[in-house]
């Protein structure tokens, strides 16, 4: 499977991204944002950083580089698209997903790992994740409480869309498991047509147990599922 | 010309720097301060000499860019 990792100045999880999807077998190029197409890509992350050193608001200045036009049409043909922490605010303001992130409650820019729960395994995403497994990620953003109006929370919940909570140790979605003050501890959620995705934690920082955790690894397996279910003429 | 836009965040989004301000003055003694919202403010210096136009085109730029309508209400005034 082929990845597209987008580079924006001042992306920095954009070499953890390739690193994390060449380990697990699969291939992975860079392509800077001044770019007009993807090439031959079979998904897209939209990397963690700071692109534009968050100038104007996390996200704002990245959606319009010329990248951008060709992931929106790849996002309209049906491509997977997953949008990590900074990618998840660019994917947000350039409307590909609902909502906004916005400062943290705390205003503290939080780094620690949390634990996520799937509230759906029916997404490209998630399909392979085992059911009560909580995800075990880490987070670091200043920027990451996600807020949406109550009738698009409601079409979130409606439609299954909301597709990870922060949660305690015990898998409950309560206050104190919330870093950030994010709506019902939506940690992250995909799109109606379900092809593209965003999260503030991050899984390619999660892939290899010299880090403390692999539970990133569930998530690109998911996606490298969905690839192969989709395209089996192309497999065989 | 010259554009002066005001960004505020909307009343229903959590504002905690708005907070924190509002926590501080009244810590430090201030009388009578409610809620505080903490925004953005922009000059943006124009070159042209067509009032009408350039507001066009910057209420266009403030609901594309420099505002997200999810989260920010602008106000944008043109002297």
């Amino acid at each position: 499977m082929n990845f597209a990792v987008l580079q924006f100045p001042a992306s920095n999880c954009d070499q953890d991204a390739v690193h994390a999807v060449q380990m697990l077998g699969h291939s992975a190029r860079l392509v800077w944002h001044k770019e007009s197409a993807l090439g031959d890509a079979d998904a897209v992350i939209v990397p963690g950083g700071f692109s534009y050193g968050d100038y104007l608001r996390c996200g704002a200045i990245a959606r319009f580089s010329p990248v951008m036009n060709a992931v929106q049409q790849f996002a309209a043909n049906g491509g997977f698209v997953l949008g990590i922490c900074n990618g998840f605010q660019v994917l947000c303001e350039a409307g590909l997903l609902p909502g906004a992130l916005i400062r943290n409650r705390s205003l503290q820019f939080r780094c620690e790992h949390v634990f996520l729960k799937t509230l759906t395994t029916d997404s490209p995403f998630t399909s392979q994740i085992p059911a009560g497994k909580l995800l075990r990620l880490p987070i670091a953003h200043g920027e990451g409480c996600y807020f949406a109006d109550p009738e698009t929370l409601a079409a979130l919940r409606a439609g299954n869309r909301i597709l990870w909570q922060y949660v305690n140790a015990a898998g409950e979605p309560n206050d104190e498991a919330n870093p950030n003050g994010a709506l019902e501890n939506i940690a992250g959620l995909c799109n109606e047509r379900r092809n593209v995705a965003g999260l503030m934690p991050h899984p390619e920082r999660a892939c290899e147990s010299i880090l403390g955790s692999t539970d990133g690894c569930l998530l690109f397996e998911s996606l490298v599922h969905a690839f192969k279910n989709r395209a089996p003429a192309r497999a065989a | 010309m010259k554009a002066k836009i005001i960004i505020t965040p909307k009343k229903a989004v959590l504002d905690p720097q708005g907070k924190t301000v509002q926590n501080a003055l009244s810590h430090m003694g201030y009388e009578g301060i409610g809620a505080v919202h903490v925004g953005k403010y922009l000059e943006v210096e124009l070159t042209g000499n067509d009032q009408e136009r350039a507001r066009q085109q910057l209420d266009d730029a403030c609901h594309k860019f420099l505002s997200n309508p999810v989260i920010e209400d602008y106000r944008l005034e043109i002297e």
